[in-house]
């Protein structure tokens, strides 16, 4: 080998993926995979056409519908006419195009950034976008995946390429054991609880540290999911034998000896020892604790058992207007535990959190228990393949007795966009991303959780430490 | 080419009054809410801009609500730390010009708003906690206080007190020219096509 500058992982795989470097702009950096989406992309097609050019390489574009679709009687025309219209201008822009479209209805329609790895489309030292700030999610496989506004896909669809400038690296280690209960959600929305929701912003960071590597792909790819949430470009994780394990025989994923190859580069992708970062944060699993968000952003988190800060507690005296609008908008009292408050809903879903692997765990902790009376559970699968793999193994049986109404696939109550939406002022706890005024249906109140926490709470009808039920 | 908001106009210098909204991470969810985000065409979107913030259930306006407050007006947001965190909706930056404004100052930014904003003509200028303190009490003591950015000189000042902020070259030259990135890119095709085919 030569005496090359050790790197990380990232700048491995931006690096090989820059087509044009020029003093002064932004590097041209090329896309292996584009997922799109009806949101955010109607008015990219539209660029296309008025520009009077194709897309770029439709077998890196993948499309399916998630946001805008019901979970009940998908087989049906979408009854509110602006979120038919929107699909159906997908459906449009994709035949025009020739784009493979995921639709309603089809075996491997889902959530977008719960299909793409499902399907193995997925891989490690892949460069991906899609219009959608949950992109990151697929960083779990070890790759640069990132979301984009509209004028981007747009660009992605013209040229397979984006134009941007590389961010700084971060690496956040958990070493340890993690506690009873406590399960990869409880680690991301503790780190986001440390660093606030714009502490990595300008950053793409890399998780390391036993505690994550002995986690399973699925559990790692809800913690990259959430990088986001704390202002950074993307999140990843170097692959492993748990990542090659995973994509393994999936439809998309290189086959045969083909299989055999790849893996040995994806060996070469993880951080050279020396290299450096921008950043390092190191944490102990063991100080993690199953965690809440009281709060309007996920920085606003704490330990299920512990209390709401008070606004003289906050580090800085420009946060205490901003908290208190929080805290009245959640109609909750500084100072105070959220033990024992009451919930209305509860939502197991989203793409942090919907799935197989996800709705086995509430499914193992709910079985022979029944929710609680007056509290409305909803679980909603992240894609057709989730809910016939649950199907399969019986878990529909068990939610059903639970009186957890088991849903078909899409985004559901993780943005009040389809018909399912959370009630003014109702509690819901939910296994999705944000806690945004509003995010959850027009003054909607969202506690963020765990899915085992989220079923917890379903049980007893209330804000409730898990460990209680294990 | 005159279908992009980017190509409607060169940004150089504006003055402006400014509308004061002093709340920290205000996210793309408050900007524009998700259940308004189902149209196929770019415009039409500032009628929602802070819908929830803006009118109550009954589409009444707030009237405590900055933008309802006829005592502001003005081409300037001036908000809070980590403005446009959350999504990646460019529908965000939409609303925002869409409504007239063509800067938002603020002490931070989230990244992907910042980008959807410069491919929007709107303007992100990232200025000290303190300037923005000032810069707040000085609208809210006399909203008529102008403001002038210059995006030549990268200067921000308002009552004899000035502050540069950056913003990256290439970025610039897209704003004062009314270029944008596709023009850019599409350049590359010969080199984009043989790295295809390669990977
Ligand atoms: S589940 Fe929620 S966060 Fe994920 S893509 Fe859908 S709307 Fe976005």
């Amino acid at each position: 080998m030569s005496a090359q500058k050790p790197k990380t992982i990232f700048e491995k795989i931006w690096d090989a993926h820059v087509v044009k470097r020029a003093e002064g702009y932004p590097d041209a950096l090329f896309i292996d995979r584009h997922y799109i989406h009806e949101v955010t992309s109607p008015q990219a097609f539209d660029g296309l056409r008025k520009r009077g050019i194709k897309v770029f390489n439709v077998n890196r574009t993948t499309a399916t519908a998630d946001h805008n679709v019901p979970t009940k009687d998908q087989h049906l025309p979408i009854k509110e006419a602006l979120s038919r219209h929107q699909v159906e201008t997908l459906r449009k822009n994709c035949k025009e195009f020739g784009v493979e479209l995921y639709d309603l209805g089809h075996p491997f329609q889902g959530i977008v950034h719960i299909i793409g790895p499902e399907l193995g489309l997925t891989q490690p030292g892949m460069t991906m976008v899609c219009g959608d700030s949950h992109t990151s999610t697929h960083g779990a496989f070890g790759s640069v995946a990132f979301g984009i506004g509209t004028s981007e896909v747009e660009q992605v669809l013209a040229t397979q390429c984006i134009l941007q400038y590389k961010p700084k690296t971060m690496k956040i280690e958990i070493n340890g054991k993690l506690g009873k209960g406590v399960v990869s959600k409880d680690i991301i929305l503790y780190i986001i609880s440390k660093i606030s929701a714009s502490g990595a912003t300008g950053f793409f960071v890399e998780y390391a540290g036993d505690a994550i590597r002995n986690l399973s792909m699925e559990a790692r790819m809800t913690i990259c999911n959430m990088s986001i949430e704390m202002g950074a470009r993307g999140g990843l994780i170097a692959p492993d034998e748990t990542t090659f394990n995973y994509i393994k025989g999936r439809r998309f994923a290189p086959q045969g000896a083909a299989f055999d190859t790849a893996v040995e580069t994806w060996k070469q992708l993880p951080t050279d020892e020396g290299a450096v970062y921008d950043s390092v944060l190191t944490y102990d699993a063991a100080d993690i604790e199953p965690m809440i968000t009281y709060g309007t952003n996920p920085g606003m988190g704490m330990k299920v058992t512990d209390r709401i800060p008070t606004a003289k507690e906050l580090k800085e005296l420009s946060e205490q207007t901003s908290f208190e609008k929080s805290l009245t908008y959640m109609g909750l009292e500084q100072g105070t535990p959220l033990l024992g408050k009451n919930i209305d809903y509860v939502f197991i879903g989203s793409c942090t959190n919907a799935r197989i692997e996800d709705l086995r765990e509430v499914a193992a902790m709910v079985k022979g228990k029944k929710k609680a009376t007056g509290v409305e559970v909803w679980v909603v699968p992240g894609s057709k393949q989730v809910q016939e793999q649950a199907k399969k193994e019986g878990l529909d049986k068990i939610f059903e007795a639970a009186g957890f109404e088991l849903r078909e696939p899409g985004c559901s109550a993780c943005l009040g966009m389809n018909e399912d939406k959370i009630p003014a002022g109702k509690y819901c706890i939910s296994t999705s991303n944000r806690n945004f005024e509003g995010r959850q249906g027009p003054k909607s109140r969202t506690f963020l959780a765990s899915p085992l926490s989220a079923a917890a709470a379903a049980i007893t009808g209330k804000v409730t430490d898990v460990r209680e039920f294990i | 080419m005159d279908y992009r908001p980017l190509m409607k106009e060169k940004f150089i210098t504006l003055k402006s009054t400014a509308v004061p909204l002093p709340v920290e991470n205000i996210d793309t969810d408050q900007i524009i809410p998700a259940r308004f985000l189902k149209a196929t065409t770019r415009e039409g979107f500032g009628d929602n801009l802070f819908r929830d913030w803006r009118f109550d259930g009954d589409n009444n306006p707030i009237k405590e609500f900055a933008l309802n407050n006829s005592a502001y007006s003005g081409k300037i947001l001036v908000a809070g730390k980590n403005f446009g965190c959350g999504s990646s909706r460019e529908h965000a930056a939409w609303a925002i010009y869409d409504y007239g404004f063509r800067v938002v100052v603020s002490s931070f930014f989230a990244d992907i708003f910042k980008n959807n904003a410069l491919n929007n003509a709107v303007l992100p200028v990232v200025v000290t906690d303190k300037f923005l303190q000032s810069l707040l009490t000085a609208i809210q003591q006399n909203p008529k206080t102008e403001v002038t950015v210059d995006l030549t000189k990268q200067q921000i000042s308002f009552d004899g007190q000035a502050e540069q902020f950056e913003i990256n070259a290439y970025k610039k030259e897209c704003l004062i020219n009314g270029y944008d990135d596709i023009d850019y890119l599409l350049s590359l095709n010969k080199e984009i096509r043989e790295f295809d085919l390669a990977h």
